[in-house]
């Protein structure tokens, strides 16, 4: 890794984007295969206190990274902007024939009193023409909202929030106006591309129609992912989801479907070693059955037939971790997925108080 | 609440997902133990299994002629997936997939070889409960393509299989159509798959994305504005350990009549009406069938052979190719083939295409160069600007895939004067991620029945067509064979064909 840094105390924006266009100059100089990635524009606000965690997520996104990092870290009080830029690439000299990627990561420490006017701050940082995605993990959501001109994307993990509801509202909040990548729905997706190719083959298409009940097992932070997935299938199959209710820790209640109900169970489990869904359970009137639940090397699938016979094998697929679903959100951001914000809705129907 | 349309020919619930289900399969691999086997498709396997991506039911079963277990074959895939894997592998996931690896050792001839397959075939369908799909995966040397289709079809075991063809498919026009008679035989042609591994790679199918996504180079793509189009495969290196198959084929046979007029078909086709399969082939098909296939006596003059010399690459002294090892001394294979062909219809008429392919070249390079005509008048070269050069755009294939325009700029200065300058798109710079390997691609397409990336039949017929009366005066040394330094960029006998006032690009 070769990597060039600038840094300057109370400093401006422009400042910081001529600094920036110099230590580019300055690298391609000394290297003709140097340019600098164009993917997308990152935007990071954080609590100067807990920098670190966030840091280290995203120094494990690897090849999802975005080309240019703006890491806004906020300090109660301050009143002055200092800034760090780098431009680093991953190999100091280019291998014959090759080019040297570039990654640049500005940081800006600044206090409460610049995020109103946050826009003005970044605004000059971005590198115009891309996307630009910004993710607030620590809240901040005022200052999210100031960005809204300069961004198209806003990354969210529903996860975050003290309670479901007001997790997707939050998200159904952004998402007037900005595309919204969750975590939480990135987490559900190796499940809903099981699910969607168990009822591939025409034969079993057909009883989409006859699902009776859904049970999602969920790590207990999780159960936005479970929420959504279930949104996920009201809105693809046209189920009108009523509000889910308290029964004990699971939450519980029905979707009116074309040929009847369809019983909706959110079930937290036992303790899970990352979050997300840890099972889920489709069964149909007829007495079908089929299940996926976590386990080595991929999930473990179930079959039951209506007569009883039960079989069950493992679905093929390495766990992403948590670091591949923050590159995954990454990734998404210049994707477009026309089935979250219908699942979205829904969820919030299942989930309104 | 949205509720859309729910039939029982639509699955809803794969909209907006980027995988798409794959119906259950049994992948069967004749040439398991093989090169291509060990270095492409099982490691391409072990990624789809790595991403999540196979179908839920899978198995795969190697068939070669070594006698083995399946534990022995298991570890042959084992260190294969190791070794040659685009990322480390899972041990889970690894030793998941290993489980479902099975082995048959016979010749692909031996009838009682058949029947141990369809035993195999019929346990695995018994294990998953239900008949999965089959799929043949033909990775043996092209000779035994006839004959394991054949017995497959003795076997019972060709019924609703697709079977997947490897290059190359016949060694000339009469043994491609042979080959063809055999295979539909046994065969419909939406059960067949044929390989070009060149359509799985992502810049060639960002040709197609390149002219139909964008509305500003379409209306240039013409007779009017574009004055010849280049289209280079050039290696650096010499055969490796391939000189049997290689003297045998050449470079003709080993890239021009297959990955290089497909990059031709994808340059030159029409807009399809949609990216569905039939579409963009039936297009496709339009361009080779428009190609004029040379006269003996054309060849004289429309193409150039020509063999490496003795060279120095890096300082060090490189063979020849005929003191490269199992080469015979007297080979008269061409290492190095370069084309002048026109399609001759509305669009292209009088625009020339000059392909070019060698080994042992001065620069590993795959590109597409488009050079527009020049302007009409020179306003700026009163002012002294003589460097003044017609645009050209370079679709870069391989290495630093991308795309380059060509433009006159002017130099900073007091003067007007003019040089031209690179506007350039990397793939590198603008997706930061890992492509899948062009197999990974085309084995799970060929899964799913999706056959928009392989060569239809009546395509490698019009493919052979044009490039068979170049076998023949090339075997009747109607055009002699030149030579060329190894590590040099060809031989001076191909600038000829490109006529005055032009010149390739540089290596």
């Amino acid at each position: 890794m070769s990597e060039e840094v600038w840094s300057a105390a109370d400093t401006t924006p422009s400042a910081i984007e001529e600094a920036l266009r110099a230590l580019l100059a300055r690298r391609h100089a000394e290297e003709e295969a140097f340019v600098p990635a164009r993917v997308l524009n990152l935007v990071v606000i954080v609590d100067d206190e807990y920098r670190g965690e966030i840091e280290n997520r995203l120094e494990r996104i690897s090849q999802f990274h975005p080309s240019r990092t703006i890491f806004c870290a906020v300090t109660p009080g301050r009143t002055t902007l200092d800034a760090w830029a780098s431009m680093a690439a991953q190999d100091a000299v280019a291998k014959p024939g090759h080019l040297s990627v570039a990654r640049e990561r500005v940081e800006v420490e600044l206090g409460e009193k610049h995020l109103r006017g946050l826009d003005t701050i970044v605004g000059p940082l971005l590198v115009s023409d891309l996307a630009t995605l910004v993710w607030a993990p620590h809240g901040h959501i005022d200052a999210v909202h100031g960005l809204r001109r300069l961004a198209q994307i806003v990354l969210v993990d529903s996860l975050d929030e003290p309670d479901l509801e007001s997790a997707l509202e939050r998200a159904a909040g952004l998402a007037d106006g900005l595309y919204v990548v969750d975590l939480s729905w990135l987490r559900s997706t190796p499940w809903r591309e099981r699910i969607a190719a168990a009822f591939d083959p025409p034969d079993t298409r057909a009883s989409l129609d006859s699902i009776a009940s859904v049970t999602v097992r969920h790590r207990q932070d999780s159960a936005a992912s479970a929420a959504l997935f279930c949104g996920w299938l009201a809105s693809r199959l046209g189920w009108r989801p009523e509000r889910l209710v308290r029964d004990g820790e699971d939450l519980a209640g029905r979707a009116r479907a074309r040929r009847g109900e369809v019983m909706i169970r959110l079930t937290p489990a036992l303790p899970l070693g990352s979050p997300g869904l840890s099972g889920v359970t489709v069964e149909t009137a007829a007495g079908d059955s089929m299940s996926l639940e976590r386990s080595s090397g991929g999930l473990r699938a179930g079959r039951r037939g209506r007569d009883g016979l039960e079989r069950a094998w493992t679905v093929l697929g390495a766990s992403r971790g948590e670091s591949g679903i923050l590159g995954e959100g990454v990734r998404q951001a210049l994707l477009r997925d026309p089935t979250y914000k219908p699942a979205l809705e829904c969820a919030r129907a299942m989930v309104a108080r | 609440m949205a509720s859309p349309p729910h039939t029982e020919q639509v699955n809803p619930l794969v909209e907006g997902l980027e995988r798409l289900p794959v119906p259950a399969t049994t992948l069967v691999i004749f040439g398991a133990t093989g090169d291509l086997a060990k270095r492409k498709l099982l490691p391409a396997i072990y990624n789809l299994a790595h991403e999540g991506a196979l179908p839920e039911r899978f198995n795969v079963v190697g068939v070669s002629r070594r006698d083995q277990t399946d534990e022995e074959f298991r570890a042959i895939a084992r260190e294969s997936i190791t070794l040659y894997s685009r990322r480390e592998p899972d041990q889970a996931v690894l030793e998941g997939l290993l489980t479902r690896l099975r082995y048959v050792g016979t010749s692909f001839d031996d009838v009682a070889g058949y029947t141990r397959l369809a035993t195999v075939l019929e346990e695995l369908d018994a294990e998953t409960g239900e008949p999965l799909e089959h799929a043949y995966y033909l990775s043996t040397a092209p000779e035994y393509f006839a004959v394991i289709t054949k017995a497959l079809d003795q076997a019972g075991l060709s019924k609703d299989a697709k079977i997947i063809i490897e290059k190359p498919f016949g060694t000339d026009l009469a043994s491609a159509r042979s080959l063809q008679a055999e295979v539909s035989k046994v065969f419909r042609e939406r059960q067949v798959f044929r390989i070009d591994h060149y359509l799985g790679k992502e810049t060639v199918q960002n040709i197609l994305a390149f002219r139909f996504a964008n509305t500003m180079f379409e209306p240039l793509w013409n007779r009017n504005h574009i004055d010849h189009i280049q289209i280079t495969a050039a290696e650096d290196i010499g055969i490796g350990s391939r000189a049997g198959y290689y003297d045998q084929a050449g470079a003709l046979r080993d890239l021009v009549q297959n990955h290089m007029l497909q990059l031709l078909t994808l340059v030159c086709m029409e807009p399809p009406a949609a990216l569905e399969s039939k579409q963009i082939r039936d297009e496709k098909v339009k361009v080779l069938e428009a190609i004029r296939p040379p006269s003996i006596e054309a060849c004289k003059q429309q193409t150039v052979r020509a063999q490496y010399a003795t060279g120095n690459v890096a300082g060090e002294d490189a063979p020849a190719y005929i003191h490269e090892d199992d080469v015979p001394d007297d080979s008269q294979t061409e290492t190095y083939a370069a084309l002048r062909l026109e399609v001759e219809n509305w669009r292209w008429a009088g625009v020339p295409i000059f392909l070019r392919t060698g080994k042992r070249l001065a620069r590993k390079v795959t590109e597409i160069a488009v050079q527009l005509k020049p302007v009409p008048h020179h306003a700026f070269q009163n002012a002294g600007s003589g460097s003044q050069e017609p645009n050209q755009l370079v679709l870069t294939i391989q290495p630093n895939e991308g795309v380059s325009l060509k433009l006159g700029a002017k130099i900073p200065g007091t003067r007007m004067k003019i040089r031209p300058v690179a506007m350039e798109f990397r793939y590198g710079t603008s997706f930061v991620s890992q492509s899948p390997e062009a197999y990974e691609r085309l084995i799970m397409d060929a899964m799913r029945g999706d056959a928009t990336l392989f060569t239809r039949n009546d395509e490698v017929d019009a493919q052979w067509s044009i490039i068979d009366p170049v076998l023949q005066a090339w075997r009747e040394d109607a055009v002699p064979m030149s030579a060329y330094p190894a590590g040099s960029p060809g031989p001076s006998a191909a600038d000829e064909l490109l006529g005055e006032g032009r010149s390739w690009r540089g290596l």
